[in-house]
């Protein structure tokens, strides 16, 4: 690996010409190679690297786009209205316009990825130092930071090497901003190459951040053991003082957890995190809890548990200071992007700090320093606890059923809420004494208090429902398996042949934020649907979490059921949002490990491998954020196809495959170079399903590849058809696209689906070793 | 109050869906289109319209007008034991992908549609979706038949009570079946 401003002074050197003094010699770059791959085309891939690849797939997977409105506001020449064909004073018309907004979505993405992996580096590298291996999982993993060997072509060994990495990452989100400004990219097809690119560029960061905490803090690596640890309010001792953390960068958390332990004060504090940071912290201590995934801030901040509320960042409510104000418990603002408007006393005595916080003289600091942090947080919840007793905002019944009675029946409450929940009938029911309805609501508010700003009687609505669902609040104890990392080389070598000759049905990735259609009871039902099918199934951030919300009826999660390794039938937490990087790195890994391509920079070939080959989609059931988006980009340039669930369709534009344009579904048979016909494997690459029960069959679907086996092929349909009769109570109308040949057909439907396809005038295809690629045809490669 | 967004945060922009007044406005649409096209998504299969689901009103008007039906989301099995074949069903995002595609030939293969309704999606994505299809469908009319005001529709009903939708609906088909 090579290191940067290398220095080397010599302060007096004797030669037989000379005699030199003060000698001192700067190189921009020293690079120590000893990886033996040869480098592939594209090393540290610039934005137009690899526009040939997106366009491929951007000519089947065309964007259809959604506008949220019909102007563009960027610039002073506008509003611009670009309505149905019009362009705006700088030329721009409403798809560039669109496919601009959704690059922009996906950089805030990418960038916040990024500069979170840069604080973590420069951290970690302060305080372990530069030469700190990257052991992420020990002689388990021998592929490690698979993202980076692909799109950057290097094998970084120590904490140092992902330094260039970020700078490449930094160089590329601002190449790619300054795209979007008046003036620059025009065309829509463009932006979206962009798009891809910025997702790329995303999970370089994640992987960055997450092999750089879990080679330092003493993560589970690579560990389909990973400790049961504990989620939910339930689980949280509300005799001990506790600290909340939220967000997503677990570095101020450790500071809190390491003071505890050395004051001896572990044990004594309850210390719990909201979001991804809550991952990460019961990753560095299996002792730390998880509270829930982002929606429940509200819920948890009212009920006036924690002590000290301590904020990193991203997802953070903008509002959490004035929540936390409230219920008289002081915040500590940890993160440059988040400052909260609170003075910066980084510098000052610990002592002071917390003489301030506990008196009450200021409502929170700013504290850059972790371990000030965490010597601040512990001395003052311990101090602070007494004092507050719990204080909570959450209104007692009575003080319900009064409010309730003011209610000016405006019904502004329910056309607040992104869910269109029936609020204003449930308080109708509450002002009687029946809190039944606002009860009902718990389990499916997505806790954003949108209601209560509209209210015109500044009810505190949320609230209500949270106090009408208490008992369910309570009784939230449940056990999720720890952020295990990476997927081990052993794993993928036991899994990488029948996943690509589709003997293992698919891989699920359910990912994402928890802006849920109808609460998470949803993705329980799903993930518990495919692992029992016998696809392998990935969770990651508050996804990870919801899955761990139900109990089964012996009382068990679906982690205490399923067991946390990379096979058939398995739910595998890997971790946070940034540990999102080892499931695109799983699926790059069965190209390397199990079909043996070069990954160093190779990234287009790999790419296309994955695509035709590896039967993986993703579910972002509840995606609400720019970091959602961007990492979907991620896979979408992988070519690995991404459900959303409704909501998801407010990210204003989908991929689209059209299955009944056969010209769209032809691939090169890398054997002979003859154009073959393969169905629409997959049909879409982002994709908002309406239904629980439509994203169930999609999934089944997009999990065909080009490459199945007929054995294969015979199992996915299989899946598909039985999803498609239980849930839709009917038979596919597109069997005929996915049969390439007798064998394809499961055994025990041949009958049923014979007389279809002699219906639709069904001819055989062969099964082709496909790809987009015509550079990978081999019979070219012997002629030339 | 009634030509807001039923989810007020909801601003289109310049062009704004029509308010359909009375009913006889959506048959003279429907008379007067070469190629409609009913969409219906999930919610119809729950809501309740008086004493009907709105599923009931979709098959009536489907049958009424003549107008060939597409069931989005997993509704497909429902209609069947309603004793209802649509003409096509498909996921809500493939539909409105088809629509604005000038090429496409339609479920029939006779062409592309000029008139476009659409019920029972839930209204943030029918939002987005009627926004695509205003945007980028060429020649395409759109009516919301839900009861809440789609600004982004050409026509849409303002927000209006379940007796009142229930009133237009049943207008709608009896002059349809005239």
């Amino acid at each position: 690996m090579s290191r940067k401003n290398v220095q080397i002074k010599v302060k007096e050197l004797k030669t037989n010409v000379a005699t030199i003094k003060d000698l001192e010699l700067s190189f921009g770059r020293l690079t120590t190679e000893t990886w033996t791959e040869p480098t592939g085309p594209t090393p540290f891939p610039s934005i137009t690297a690899l526009r040939e690849w997106d366009h491929k797939l951007l000519q089947r997977y065309k964007p259809f786009y959604m506008p949220y409105c019909d102007v563009c506001c960027l610039c002073t020449f506008g509003k611009c209205d670009l309505t149905a064909g019009k362009r705006g004073a700088c030329g721009i018309d409403m798809s560039a316009q669109q496919s601009r907004i959704v690059l922009l979505a996906c950089l805030i993405g990418a960038s916040t990825h990024t500069a979170h992996a840069r604080h973590m580096v420069e951290h970690l590298i302060e305080k372990y130092g530069h030469d700190s291996p990257i052991d992420i999982g020990g002689l388990s993993i021998e592929v490690e930071a698979t993202i980076l060997r692909l799109v950057c072509g290097v094998k970084p060994k120590t904490l140092g090497d992902l330094e260039e990495v970020l700078d490449y990452c930094e160089n590329q989100v601002t190449n790619l901003l300054s795209s979007t400004h008046t003036g620059q990219e025009g065309n829509n097809i463009d932006f979206e190459s962009k798009v891809f690119h910025a997702g790329m560029i995303d999970h370089v960061g994640l992987e960055v951040a997450d092999i750089a905490q879990v080679a330092t803090l003493g993560f589970p690596k690579a560990d389909p053991e990973a400790p049961l640890v504990d989620l939910g309010y339930g689980t949280i001792d509300s005799q001990k003082p506790v600290i909340l953390c939220i967000g997503h960068n677990v570095i101020p958390a450790t500071g809190i957890i390491d003071y505890l332990k050395a004051s001896g004060l572990h044990g004594e504090v309850e210390v719990c995190g909201l979001c991804c940071t809550a991952h990460d912290m019961t990753r560095y201590n299996p002792k730390a809890k998880i509270v829930g995934p982002i929606s429940w801030q509200l819920r948890f901040i009212r009920s006036g548990l924690p002590d000290v509320i301590v904020l990193d960042e991203q997802c953070v409510r903008t509002d959490c200071l004035n929540e936390a104000q409230k219920i008289h418990t002081p915040v500590v603002v940890t993160s440059e992007k988040n400052c909260m408007g609170l003075p910066n006393r980084t510098n000052d005595p610990a002592d002071e700090i917390v003489a301030d916080l506990v008196e009450g003289k200021v409502a929170g600091v700013l504290i850059l320093d972790p371990e000030k942090v965490g010597e601040v947080v512990a001395r003052t919840a311990v101090k602070v606890a007494p004092n507050r007793k719990k204080f909570k905002v959450i209104p007692n019944v009575e003080d319900i059923v009064v409010g309730a009675k003011t209610c000016k029946k405006c019904d502004d409450c329910r056309r607040a809420c992104p869910q269109d929940l029936h609020i204003m009938e449930a308080v109708a029911d509450a002002s009687t004494g029946n809190l039944d309805s606002l009860s009902s609501l718990y389990d499916i508010c997505i806790g954003c208090g949108r209601c209560e700003n509209a209210c015109q009687m500044d009810l505190p609505l949320h609230s209500y429902i949270v106090k009408a669902g208490e008992k369910k609040l309570k009784e939230e104890q449940f056990k999720i398996r720890s952020g295990r990392g990476a997927i081990q080389d052993v794993e993928i070598r036991n899994v990488g042949s029948p996943i690509v000759l589709g003997e293992i049905p698919g891989v699920l990735a359910v990912v994402g934020c928890s802006n849920y259609p109808h609460g998470g009871k949803e993705v329980v039902d799903i993930i518990q649907e495919f692992a029992n099918r016998k696809f392998i199934v990935v969770t990651s951030g508050c996804a990870a979490m919801t899955a761990a919300m139900y109990k089964n009826e012996e009382g068990k999660t679906l982690y205490e059921e399923y067991p946390g390794s990379f096979e058939a039938g398995g739910i595998v937490n890997v971790g946070s949002c940034v540990a999102n990087a080892h499931i695109a790195g799983a699926a790059i890994k069965i190209a390397n490990i199990f079909a043996k391509r070069n990954l160093r920079a190779n990234y287009e070939e790999i790419a296309d491998y994955i695509h035709n080959r590896v039967g993986a989609v993703g579910l972002a059931w509840g995606a609400y954020s720019q970091k959602a988006a961007a990492i979907g980009a991620g896979f979408w340039r992988l070519g690995v196809p991404v459900i959303v669930g409704p909501h998801g369709a407010k990210y204003r534009r989908m991929l689209l495959g059209r299955k009944d344009r056969e010209e769209d579904w032809y691939v090169h048979d890398a054997r002979t170079g003859d154009r073959v016909y393969v169905g629409p494997a997959p049909e879409h690459l982002f994709y908002a399903a309406e239904t629980k029960e439509e994203a169930m069959v999609m999934i089944a679907k997009l999990c065909m590849r080009p490459n199945d086996t007929t054995r294969g092929r015979a199992i996915k349909l299989t899946h598909y058809i039985d999803l498609h009769k239980r849930l839709y109570g009917a038979m596919p109308e597109d069997i005929d696209l996915y049969v390439r040949n007798e064998l394809d057909i499961p055994i025990t439907m041949k009958d049923e689906i014979r007389k279809i396809l002699e219906d639709k005038k069904w001819k055989e295809n062969r099964i082709p070793d496909p790809t987009l690629l015509p550079r990978m045809i081999r019979k070219r490669k012997e002629e030339a | 109050m009634a030509t807001e967004p039923w989810q007020k945060a909801e601003i289109p922009g310049p062009t704004k869906a029509l308010i359909i007044t009375k009913p006889e406005v959506v048959v003279a649409m429907i008379k007067k289109a070469k190629r409609p096209l009913l969409v219906v998504g999930h919610e119809a299969a729950e809501n309740q319209v008086g004493d009907k689901k709105l599923l009931d009103y979709a098959i009536r008007l489907s049958k009424m007008g003549k107008i060939p039906m597409v069931a989005t989301a997993h509704i497909v099995g429902e209609l069947a034991g309603l004793g209802f074949k649509p003409e096509g069903f498909m996921p809500a995002v493939d539909i409105a992908n088809r629509l604005v595609d000038p090429e496409w030939k339609g479920l029939d293969g006779n062409g592309q549609y000029d008139l476009a309704m659409i019920m029972g999606i839930t209204y943030y994505m029918e939002w987005v979706l009627f926004s695509g299809l205003k945007h980028f469908g060429q020649n395409l009319k759109t009516i919301s038949l839900d009861r809440y005001y789609h600004p982004q529709a050409s026509w849409s009903f303002p927000n209006i009570s379940i007796e009142n939708w229930a009133q237009n609906l049943d207008v709608i088909i009896g002059k349809l079946g005239e």
